[in-house]
């Protein structure tokens, strides 16, 4: 907590908006890497983004709507025409692609990721509002979850030397 | 020969800079780490990792595309 932090450590606060397989990397790979790195990290967690604290993750991606998503097929990068990532079972068959492919290339699960963070005593705050928004409970989470609101975000982040939106 | 060596060949960003953090606690103070890794980004990471952490990148070599890092420990 603040009040324990060394005075000339740097701190880091990110807002976590989105839950999302692909949405969920940035957060977890600059919050871990920033622990590694002696900073204080504090991750709070906020609408779509809520789900990554659940204790079973069960993370999607969809390519609709995502022009940028090209993944590479036989030496070459192919996206999807929206009509077709509307189809039943086109996201499911990305997100299998996507897993292979985050496998396949030594890029760390969600999951390793996630512990990584709790090892290394990142703070991870859950958003209360969007747990009573879309009725959430705490015991669903992992352990070590706090609760708190945008105040208690704001109060970490007047004192942060880095503060992210994700 | 470095105190300890950790071979991370194979892991991507940022797996290679985790596994050192925590590689680096088991090395006494002024002892030296070695890492080999295969992400090219980790070149640019290891510097910054150590700029950052007050440790010292003592070598950095590249070979058949392993690259390899000494670090001392000269952090707490």
């Amino acid at each position: 907590m603040s009040a324990q932090t060394a005075s000339n450590q740097k701190t880091m606060s990110i807002i976590v908006t989105k839950g999302s397989l692909d949405w969920a990397y940035p957060p977890f790979i600059l919050a871990t890497t920033a622990a590694a790195m002696g900073v204080d990290v504090t991750m709070f967690f906020t609408f779509y983004g809520l789900p990554l604290l659940l204790k079973t993750l069960d993370l999607q991606v969809t390519p609709l709507g995502n022009a940028a998503m090209k993944m590479p097929v036989m030496g070459m990068h192919m996206g999807m025409p929206n009509v077709v990532s509307m189809l039943p079972g086109v996201d499911a068959a990305a997100t299998v692609m996507m897993k292979n492919l985050i496998r396949k290339k030594g890029v760390a699960s969600i999951e390793e990721l996630r512990d990584l963070a709790v090892e290394a005593d990142v703070h991870l705050i859950a958003c209360q509002m969007t747990m009573d928004l879309f009725e959430y409970d705490v015991k669903d989470m992992i352990d070590g979850v706090k609760l708190g609101g945008a105040a208690t975000y704001i109060e970490k982040a007047l004192t942060a030397n880095i503060n992210l939106f994700i | 020969m470095a105190d300890v060596t950790l071979d991370a060949k194979g892991l991507n960003c940022p797996l290679p800079i985790l596994r050192a953090r925590k590689a680096l606690k088991d090395v006494p103070r002024d002892g030296t780490l070695e890492i080999l890794t295969t992400d090219p980004g980790s070149v640019a990471d290891f510097a910054a990792f150590c700029h950052t952490t007050g440790n010292t990148l003592a070598e950095q070599s590249t070979e058949a595309g392993v690259y390899r890092f000494v670090i001392r420990r000269t952090s707490a």
